[in-house]
């Protein structure tokens, strides 16, 4: 079975082909959604389709799949129809699959379950960098906030840390939005370090 | 109580009267949350609604017929209760293209039949096919930009390239050269003038007067089981309409839009269309086109199944769907001018009497009976003149001419 995944992100469409060739698929080919990619896809001739439900390009694909003689009849997103579990984990999970006519549910279904549960482990490593990414400029945020009491207030690196945390915990706020809040003020009164 | 509603939508110029529900409070008014759901392609859009993510969406009017007749992935059975605009899009082509076109741009607009001619000529001129990108297949603009060319004699499927790709990437296809113009709603057509990439050659007001664009679509059955929800939301959407109509609103609603979680596009570009003042050309001054979108006036709302119908004439012109008497009726059948007038029974939104009406006969504007209130048509004339009568689909088709 030729299964090709188009993807932008190279991390998502790695993710995915990992673990359809863990589980024994090896035809699998990557296509970027740009340029003459349609004309790509057509001479791979694949079996089954797999795509970001939140690529824009989806469209374009659809397009293709309606008036191209290569791939023989193509047909919707899902064999099974009546699998509405099925259809709703894919749709969370943002996977939309194009399977070509003929293929039988049973040898679709797998490559389906797989997308969909690799499509959340990709959702959850993204979230998690989204995370940690946050966590760093917010960690900035805060030793902005802290050098500016130093300079203002003749604080130890301690004590405006402890002052900031003790204005978020009196404000019911974050700390970093009571240290936002202060470089803002401090910027705006012309202070700002 | 509060009910909650997922509607999607593309991010689009006119999505409008969905913003201004959720964010102006007419949705409050009718106790609803409006949870809107920016996607990215009418496929998705689709998707999502077919399969009951959401419960309405923002939907281009040729695609709801289109699912309904089984034409777009999984069949099922749509309903429009509601039109969200009428009018809308614009024909933008690359600058080389366009230099073989009127070099008087306002001339060019206001003729579109010699403009078209001006284009059968401009192909031949061209090295290539000219590749145009439309947003789908199941679009008004594609739909109206088939018209348009057939009207010089040129063949949409055998003299040009039509090329689907969505709104947001047409600016992005025209620089790589991937396309040499497009069809697309607003702000879109703005944005590739702007960039001076392109030049407007036709505006979808110009080629229908009041072409029908964006519907809002729900499963029919969903429709049939919550008729106090759709009521309500309907409601909160003529009210939203209305204000979204207002000149005086256009600021504070171009610059709602242009937030990142609807159009994400400079305010700018988006007031263009809201105000009908578009920039043809980069270095020249706007040309009013005050008619360019309407989202209230004239029952712009109100579903016509006459309009649905003159959708399917199309879809069967262009061997998209095959004409059959129950095909028709399935098609004018997503109209729902029905629940649009349970809907707002109580209001005091003018109403017209009938469901049908002849389209493309409204030459300037016209007094129609109305249920209550005074209700004025405006003009909604073809630009070659045609008037599609609903009642004689048959003999509308054998007019064009065609090979099909």
């Amino acid at each position: 079975m030729r299964i090709v995944i188009i993807d932008d992100s190279g991390l998502r469409a790695t993710v995915l082909e990992e673990g359809l060739r863990e589980a024994g698929y090896d035809d699998i080919h990557i296509v970027p959604p740009r340029g003459a990619f349609v004309a790509r896809l057509e001479r791979m001739a694949p079996d089954v389709v797999l795509m970001d439900l939140g690529s824009p390009s989806r469209d374009t694909l659809e397009e293709m799949l309606t008036v191209s003689r290569a791939l023989a009849r193509p047909i919707a997103m899902f064999v099974d129809q009546s699998d509405e579990a099925m259809i709703g984990a894919a749709i969370d999970a943002g996977v939309s699959a194009y399977v070509v006519d003929g293929l039988r549910k049973e040898r679709v279904k797998p490559v389906l379950e797989l997308a969909v549960r690799r499509f959340n482990a990709f959702a959850r490593i993204q979230a998690e960098l989204d995370e940690a990414r946050g966590a760093l400029s917010d960690r900035k945020v805060i030793d902005r906030a802290k050098s500016i009491l130093m300079a203002q207030r003749n604080l130890s690196e301690q004590e405006a840390y402890s002052l900031l945390r003790s204005s978020a915990m009196n404000q019911g706020k974050k700390i970093v939005d009571v240290a936002q809040a202060l470089i803002t003020a401090s910027e705006l009164l012309g202070g700002g370090l | 109580m509060t009910t909650k509603l997922r509607i999607a939508f593309l991010p689009l110029t006119d999505a409008a009267v969905l913003a201004a529900a959720r964010e102006r409070g007419f949705a409050e008014e009718e106790r609803l949350s409006l949870d809107l759901l920016r996607t990215t392609s009418w496929a998705t859009l689709r998707d999502r609604l077919v399969y009951g993510q959401v419960q309405a969406a923002h939907m281009l009017a040729p695609l709801a017929v289109a699912v309904t007749l089984g034409l777009s992935q999984q069949p099922a059975a749509l309903a429009a209760p509601y039109k969200l605009n009428v009018n809308g899009n614009m024909l933008v082509m690359a600058k080389e293209f366009a230099a073989a076109l009127a070099p008087e741009t306002a001339g060019r607009l206001a003729d579109p039949l010699g403009t078209a001619h001006d284009f059968a000529a401009a192909i031949g001129l061209w090295r290539r096919k000219p590749v145009i990108g439309v947003v789908h297949r199941f679009s008004s603009h594609a739909l109206m930009l088939r018209y348009w060319l057939a009207s010089a004699g040129v063949d949409p499927d055998r003299d040009v390239v039509l090329r689907v790709l969505p709104p947001s990437l047409t600016v992005e296809a025209l620089h790589a050269g991937e396309i040499d113009g497009f069809i697309a709603g607003e702000p879109w057509g703005s944005a590739a003038v702007e960039a001076d990439l392109a030049e407007t050659v036709a505006v979808g007001e110009r080629i229908w007067q009041r072409g029908v664009e964006k519907v809002l679509a729900f499963r029919e059955n969903w429709l049939e089981e919550n008729p106090e929800t759709v009521d309500s939301l309907l409601r909160a959407l003529v009210r939203s309409a209305a204000w979204c109509d207002d000149p005086g609103n256009h600021e504070v609603l171009a610059d709602l839009l242009s937030q990142p979680q609807y159009v994400d596009q400079p305010a700018y570009l988006i007031r263009r269309a809201l105000t009908g003042q578009m920039v043809i050309k980069a270095s020249e001054p706007a040309i009013s086109n005050p008619d360019f979108l309407l989202f209230s006036r004239e029952a712009t709302p109100f579903p016509w199944r006459s309009q649905a119908l003159w959708i399917y004439s199309q879809l069967t012109r262009w061997g998209m769907a095959e004409h059959t008497a129950e095909n028709a009726a399935r098609a004018g059948a997503v109209f729902r001018p029905d629940v649009f007038r349970r809907a707002l029974a109580g209001s005091d939104v003018p109403m017209p009497g009938a469901s049908m009406k002849l389209e493309g006969a409204v030459a300037s504007p016209l007094p129609v009976g109305s249920r209550k209130g005074d209700l004025t048509l405006g003009p909604d004339r073809f630009f070659d003149g045609r008037v599609f009568d609903p009642e004689r689909i048959d003999d509308y088709l054998a007019g064009f001419a065609r090979k099909r």
